[in-house]
């Protein structure tokens, strides 16, 4: 049995403690923002924050995150009517192509924020390490800057 | 797009094309116009169907719900079709919302048929076939409405006009909202004659840049992909598929996979016999559990011997002896204008080259995945697809129930680039359900996606031109040896296996007057299919290297070779899917605007250079500039990409931005690192890891983009922002270096040469 939070609200799961915290979100408690790319950690379309920070779920084993907090792409807007400062960026840019890879390019985006409210292209070139298969780049790349301008904002 | 799904398009699209309208009211007093095959789906349903057609719902609050019956693969169909119809409505964009219709199949006294017209998405065909369709589906609505207005106000129709979302008589004084009218609207005949469409300068919708309609879906989490489907009581599948190419099952031990926790049922998924068309890719094994991770894992612990099959032997390394010998023989002449050999005999230069493109899959990020539930005679699919009607078709092959007896609903779909034209994935699905009779999702994972797939055709291409001594170009023959995607697909004759290789009147048919083009059928157990701009990809890295080498073996400006070539402002003929004309002239005006743009005729540093590429691609016309640095190693740094494209009227501005975005990083991520290769009769590639896209890091971080209008029709935009890409970047390279690149990808090619 892992215990933990996710968007808030305490959770249990009682099946076996390698499955990917991915899986458990997905199939479990059936929140399927975030998504399955391939399985390895390698293109983020799984990421979610845990303790605040981005993490590849599809390589997280639920274990890892017993008693630990768990935000996905549904819990990252404060509440139904405010985006968060990068979903609002996202839409103003026009970011989403197919739009699968999104949730996890948010998540990372956010996250770089959190870290460095006024990242350079190079911050942004280390920090978005997520795969778009449309190649969204130009506009997410555009979008992490104007969700920075909206967080100094304080919208 | 392969012959037969062209075909499936095509007998849709003829169906739904029928130049007349009916209207009917919706159950929730909406206002539907569509085709008559739609109205006998509403009478057989007691006029209680709602939801259905080209269906414009006119809601009282003053929103309008529009259906839109294509799949929307991130090309942008969910906003730029209704957008057609909302402008010849005459309504606000931002009161629009739209609503994703199912594959609209309907038993008519003719047999069945295709309520909503053509649904696949391919070709770049959606917003040029819909460009008529749709327009005047919006407009007989508006149409209604004012005839509706003015049997209120017993008065001529020409009495009034309109104003978004309202009826307006300017001498009553009068006005009505759209819903207000929307019943009595739906109970008048469709005019026999056809609606006026707006003069274009009155567009108050198409030609303005709109977002991403459900953007705000998207970036919350809520947009729902087929991966994401989820019914009451269904179970989970996935598949352990032969690792060798039409291998087989020799012998299976499920006594493990049925002992891990979760896991309910293991079955064979019975792959075609070698050289059969592909129902489904390869035989496999399915495990069926009650989560994704349980049967990833019974799967794992199935023991399977495989029989290997007939392709053990192939490998990349022998495909490219294959291709090699196949070029020292003569070829199947596909096109054979003037005399090639004495124009060749009597140029003043001849140059040649080589150069090879891999295969490439297509790894779209959402993995193949479907929910398929057999019951009694009834089939249900929910699956992510670009050809829903195939979907059908997948189904109805696995178990011969009629087809109409077979529901198919779209999801969003997490990519496309041609890979969910075919439908296997339904197949498999199907079958898993009916053999273990439960509902089931299958999904793929990223390995069986990269391992197993329909991939982008590879070749040798031969190139020699003929030049005389005033710099023309006099002969041209290209010789393609190659893995035709028609391989395996039913109703291809051997010698029409070309026809998905070699385009026979791309550039520079009907402007070297002594030009043959040959082909070659390369064997291969390698399935092959559409990838996005099929054969373009391949043919304009080709064709536009080609074209440079000319001009610098013959001392001539690669710009101006180009535009000596493409001449005046005049149609061709183009008998391939784009045509039935081609206008190069429209190529001149993309280069000379790029040229400007990156300032070609300036002088660079040493190491630094640019190149261009300019390709005609499904109906439009693209090119780019590409400005890059060379280290004395071989290091490589792309400093600026200038994309430039033709589409002709442009619907949406921000859609098409975005789609020459997208299309040029799939161009880089493509020339720079993508090949699939075999080994002993397996694929080698796996995953990302080895099989690596482009990243944000990779793009260079000035990309620009322009576009410049033409005429008075549109041309979709999906396929075109690709191929000038790689050719672009080899030309930069050539510029910056002198080294000619001529095998895709680049990987560590030029490190190599320079070291």
């Amino acid at each position: 049995m892992v215990s933990f939070q996710v968007n808030g609200n305490p959770v249990t799961f009682d099946g076996e403690g390698d499955t990917p915290l991915l899986w458990v979100l997905r199939d479990h408690l059936h929140l399927r923002g975030s998504k399955f790319g391939c399985g390895i950690g390698q293109c983020g379309a799984c990421s979610v924050h845990i303790d605040g920070r981005v993490r590849r779920s599809c390589v997280t084993p639920v274990s890892a995150v017993s008693d630990k907090t768990v935000t996905t792409i549904e819990g990252l807007a404060p509440d139904d009517e405010r985006l968060h400062p990068v979903q609002q960026a996202w839409i103003e840019e026009d970011v989403p192509q197919c739009g699968y890879c999104q949730a996890g390019q948010i998540m990372a985006a956010a996250d770089l924020l959190s870290r460095q409210p006024d990242p350079s292209d190079d911050d942004i070139d280390a920090g978005m390490t997520n795969i778009c298969r449309c190649g969204t780049y130009v506009r997410i790349r555009k979008a992490v800057r104007r969700a920075a301008e909206l967080v100094r904002e304080g919208v | 797009m392969a012959a037969s799904e062209r075909n499936e398009c095509l007998t849709e699209v003829d169906l739904g094309r029928r130049r007349f309208l009916i209207s009917g009211a919706t159950a929730a007093g909406g206002l539907l116009v569509g085709s008559p095959a739609l109205h006998a789906m509403a009478s057989a349903a007691g006029g209680g169907a709602a939801k259905i057609g080209h269906y414009i719902e006119l809601l009282p609050d003053g929103d309008v719900i529009i259906g839109v019956a294509q799949p929307e693969i991130g090309q942008g169909v969910r906003t730029s079709l209704p957008m057609l119809v909302a402008e010849e409505l005459d309504v606000e964009w931002s009161r629009v919302r739209i609503e994703q219709m199912p594959l609209g199949i309907v038993v008519t006294p003719d047999g069945a048929s295709w309520k909503y017209g053509g649904q696949g998405v391919g070709g770049s065909t959606s917003i040029t076939d819909a460009w008529p369709y749709l327009r005047e589906v919006g407009a007989t609505a508006r149409r209604l409405l004012i005839q509706a207005a003015a049997n209120r106000w017993q008065i001529e129709p020409a009495q009034c006009r309109t104003e978004p979302g309202f009826v307006v008589c300017e001498s009553l004084g009068q006005r009505f909202g759209y819903a207000e009218l929307a019943a009595e609207a739906a109970e008048l005949p469709v005019p026999e004659s056809p609606p006026t469409f707006k003069n274009p300068a009155e567009y108050r919708i198409v030609g303005t840049p709109q977002s991403v309609i459900d953007a705000r879906d998207i970036v919350t989490g809520k947009a729902r992909y087929g991966i994401d489907t989820h019914v009451e009581g269904m179970r989970y599948a996935s598949i352990e598929r032969s690792p060798w190419l039409d291998g087989t099952v020799a012998s299976l031990d499920d006594s493990a996979a049925r002992a891990v926790p979760g896991v309910v049922d293991v079955v064979v998924v019975e792959g075609p016999e070698p050289g059969a068309p592909f129902h489904i890719l390869a035989t496999g094994v399915a495990v069926v559990a009650t989560s994704t991770w349980a049967a990833f894992k019974g799967r794992e612990a199935l023991e399977i011997e495989w029989e290997r099959g007939p392709h053990t032997a192939e490998s990349t390394e022998g495909f490219w002896a294959q291709c090699r010998n196949l070029l020292d023989k003569p070829g199947q002449v596909v096109r054979n204008d003037g005399d090639l050999d004495a124009a060749l005999g009597a140029a003043a230069t001849v140059v040649e080259a080589r150069y090879e493109l891999p295969y490439v899959n297509h790894a779209p990020l959402e993995p193949q995945n479907c929910f398929a539930h057999v019951s009694g005679d009834r089939v249900r699919i929910i699956a992510p697809t670009q050809m829903p009607s195939g979907a059908n078709r997948a189904a109805h092959g696995v178990t011969g129930f009629p087809r109409e007896n077979i529901s198919v609903d779209m999801t969003r779909v997490g990519g496309g680039f041609g890979r969910r034209l075919t439908n296997d994935y339904v197949a498999e699905a199907t079958v898993i359900s009916q053999k273990t009779g439960l509902p089931i999702q299958l999904v793929w994972t990223r390995e069986d996606d990269v391992q197993h797939d329909f991939y982008r055709p590879s070749g040798l291409h031969e190139m020699k031109a003929g030049v005389d001594a005033n710099g023309r170009i006099t002969a041209w023959t290209q010789r393609l040896a190659s893995a035709s995607k028609y391989y395996r697909r039913s109703g291809v004759e051997p010698d029409k296996l070309f026809e998905a290789e070699l385009y026979v009147d791309d550039f520079p048919a009907g402007i070297v007057e002594n030009l043959r083009l040959e082909w070659f059928d390369v064997q291969s157990g390698v399935p092959r299919g559409s990838w996005r701009a099929p054969a373009h990809t391949a043919n304009a890295f080709v064709l536009q290297s080609f074209i440079d080498e000319v001009a610098h073996a013959t001392g001539q400006d690669p710009l101006q070779l180009r535009l000596d070539l493409y001449g005046a402002n005049r149609e061709l003929p183009y008998g391939q899917h784009g045509g039935p004309t081609f206008n190069p002239w429209r190529l001149s005006r993309l280069l000379r605007h790029i040229a400007d743009e990156i300032g070609y005729g300036d002088t660079r540093p040493a190491g630094r250079g640019v190149g261009l590429a300019s390709h005609f691609t499904f109906g439009g016309y693209a090119a780019h500039a590409v400005e890059v640095t060379v280290g004395d190693r071989g290091d490589l740094r792309i400093d600026r990409i200038v994309a430039a494209v033709d589409c002709g009227l442009v619907v949406n501005p921000r859609g098409v931005e975005a789609q020459l975005q997208g299309g040029t990083c799939d161009g880089l991520s493509t020339a720079l690192n993508q090949q699939i290769t075999v080994r002993n009769g397996q694929i080698v590639q796996s995953n990302f890891d080895d099989y690596p896209l482009l990243r944000l890091a990779d793009v260079p971080r000035t990309v620009e983009t322009h576009i410049l209008p033409y005429g008075d029709t549109p041309t979709g935009m999906g396929e075109i922002g690709i191929p000038t890409l790689a050719p672009a970047l080899a030309n930069a390279i050539f510029a910056a270096s002198g080294v000619r690149i001529r095998k895709l990808p680049l990987l560590d090619q030029l490190k190599r040469a320079m070291s």
